[in-house]
């Protein structure tokens, strides 16, 4: 066997250490970098941030509020947040992804049917519906149950004013709403994290308080899907999920409907709900709440700060019991 | 593997285990954290927490099954990720949550069972980032060292617990933690039976 000797080898051949040590620095460099991208990938793959939401058509003819209903000179949250923080499980479970994931949410045609104890049940076009009363700005707190709020512009009308014309009979004594069910166009309706269609419940006098509104509308414009396109309820002194979206089904009943996040969680979530900081979730204090928008915590105010004009619904009644 | 081969690899998890703070970094210069900064930030940290910790109890099952013992020097380094991570998660607690007033705090560990669960997650894993340390471990002794160290599987699992207690409804993500932690549990306990058998009955292979 003959062993070459190192001298053997032409020293052109042999590599030069400086380059055998590059190359080898380039490829781990391209490893590294390599990685690094896929990890990045994945991390916004999960974690997505919220895209800006475009802006709506303007709807046309919208009044001032009326005199009598007390606005609010506090910040209003801007459009991009009221826009990409969403509460609406019907699309998705996180806040960040329901403005994406309802993008494409077709909202015309659409009917509202209302029925039950009235003398004269109809089903509403979208356009009907919005010719019942003029469309007015109302400037609302929002405060979501799970202690954050908004100061929204919506664009609406008096629920009582569609409450008026169908004629309520006497002995209707609830108010009774329903989400739209159509898992084709509700993505996370085929999934169970909530029991489907949606739906919620007023008693009557709630409903037909002059603040109880059916907004169609934020900032001047149609509703945005992710905010309850294209018809909503908006009871400002409630936690925000009693403020029912992509409403279809209204029926005045005479008993206490059923609404979905009491079934889920009865000792969480009663049927009244109205913000009361006095009153803690069982798994979180409701005393403060972060704006959003703001860095600190405020104090959260008994119903929302629209005591003035709601307390009187509920003389005595132990709110602790009617949570 | 060489020497250097080995700490271009702990180099690469070192480095990897960075991206996310990084981009929460950058997201939060360019105000890229949506409509409540803080709720984001302390989500995203608490979930990295928990990855971290998912994956520094997978590197021994992992290791045992395809035979690759340069993934046990990377335990360490993943253990302490996750505790980096839970400190910087419960930091956003203190500083935005709380602003620092420890009074509420505490008040608050009372009134939201899901944070005193969270809490004690983390502080157990305090004694075991600082036993970290290769000095630490001879002067625990590997044995004693090793069950100290068991307890990562209690934080993990009060970590998945705190989790599943603060979400609303939508419990598919925190019982997706719950079910990998069991697996590797699991795992643990079904190789110790297995080991103690083999070893009641020693045999001798042939190198």
């Amino acid at each position: 066997m003959v062993i070459k000797r190192p001298e053997q080898i032409p020293s052109s051949e042999i590599t030069d250490k400086k380059v055998y040590l590059n190359r080898r620095n380039f490829m781990r460099g391209a490893a590294m970098l390599a990685t690094v991208v896929a990890t990045g990938e994945l991390y916004r793959r999960l974690n997505e941030p919220p895209q800006p939401t475009p802006r709506g058509e303007k709807l046309a003819g919208v009044q001032p509020p009326a005199p009598s209903v007390r606005s609010t000179s506090e910040k209003l949250t801007s459009f991009e947040d009221i826009t990409s923080y969403n509460n609406f499980y019907e699309f998705s479970t996180d806040k960040g992804a329901v403005a994406r994931k309802a993008k494409d949410f077709v909202t015309r045609p659409w009917t509202v049917r209302v029925e039950g104890l009235v003398n004269k049940p109809k089903v509403y076009d979208l356009d009907d519906l919005m010719k019942i009363a003029p469309l007015e700005e109302r400037i609302y707190r929002l405060r979501c149950v799970e202690g954050w709020s908004m100061v929204i512009p919506w664009v609406g009308f008096p629920l009582k004013a569609l409450l008026d014309e169908v004629e309520p009979l006497s002995n209707a004594r609830y108010v009774a709403f329903e989400t739209l069910f159509d898992p084709k166009r509700m993505p996370n309706q085929t999934t169970s994290v909530l029991d489907w269609p949606y739906v919620e419940g007023l008693r009557l006098d709630e409903a037909m308080h002059p603040l109880t509104i059916l907004a169609t509308g934020l900032y001047g414009e149609a509703l945005p899907p992710q905010d309850g396109a294209p018809v909503r309820l908006v009871v400002p002194w409630k936690y925000g999920f009693k403020s029912i979206k992509s409403i279809v089904n209204i029926r005045l009943v005479a008993d206490q409907p059923k609404t979905t996040w009491s079934m889920y969680a009865p000792n969480e979530y009663g049927f009244y709900s109205n913000v009361n900081p006095n009153v803690p979730h069982p798994r979180w204090s409701q005393a403060r709440e972060r704006r959003i928008g703001e860095y600190g915590l405020r104090d959260t105010l008994i119903f929302n700060g629209y005591a003035e004009e709601v307390a009187s619904l509920y003389t005595g009644m132990d709110l602790k019991v009617n949570f | 593997m060489k020497p250097e081969d080995a700490r271009f690899i702990k180099a690469i998890i070192f480095v990897n285990s960075l991206v996310p703070l990084a981009l929460l970094a950058w997201d939060a210069a360019h105000k890229n954290l949506g409509a409540n900064p803080l709720e984001y930030v302390t989500r995203t940290t608490g979930m990295l927490t928990l990855i971290f910790l998912m994956l520094s109890l997978a590197v021994t099952p992992l290791r045992k099954m395809t035979g690759w013992n340069w993934l046990g020097m990377n335990r360490r380094v993943l253990g302490l990720y996750a505790f980096f991570y839970g400190s910087l998660h419960f930091l956003t607690y203190i500083w935005f949550d709380r602003f620092f007033n420890f009074k509420s705090a505490v008040g608050d560990v009372v009134q939201r069972p899901f944070i005193a669960v969270g809490f004690a997650s983390f502080l157990i894993m305090i004694p075991l980032a600082i036993t970290s340390t290769n000095k630490m471990v001879k002067r625990l002794g590997g044995k004693r060292w090793n069950r100290l160290h068991k307890a990562v599987y209690v934080a993990g699992i009060l970590g998945a617990l705190h989790y599943w207690m603060l979400v609303k409804s939508d419990t598919r993500l925190p019982l997706t933690f719950a079910a990998v932690l069991a697996v590797l549990l699991g795992y643990r306990i079904f190789s110790a039976n297995r080991t103690t058998k083999t070893q009641t009955r020693p045999t001798i292979i042939p190198r």
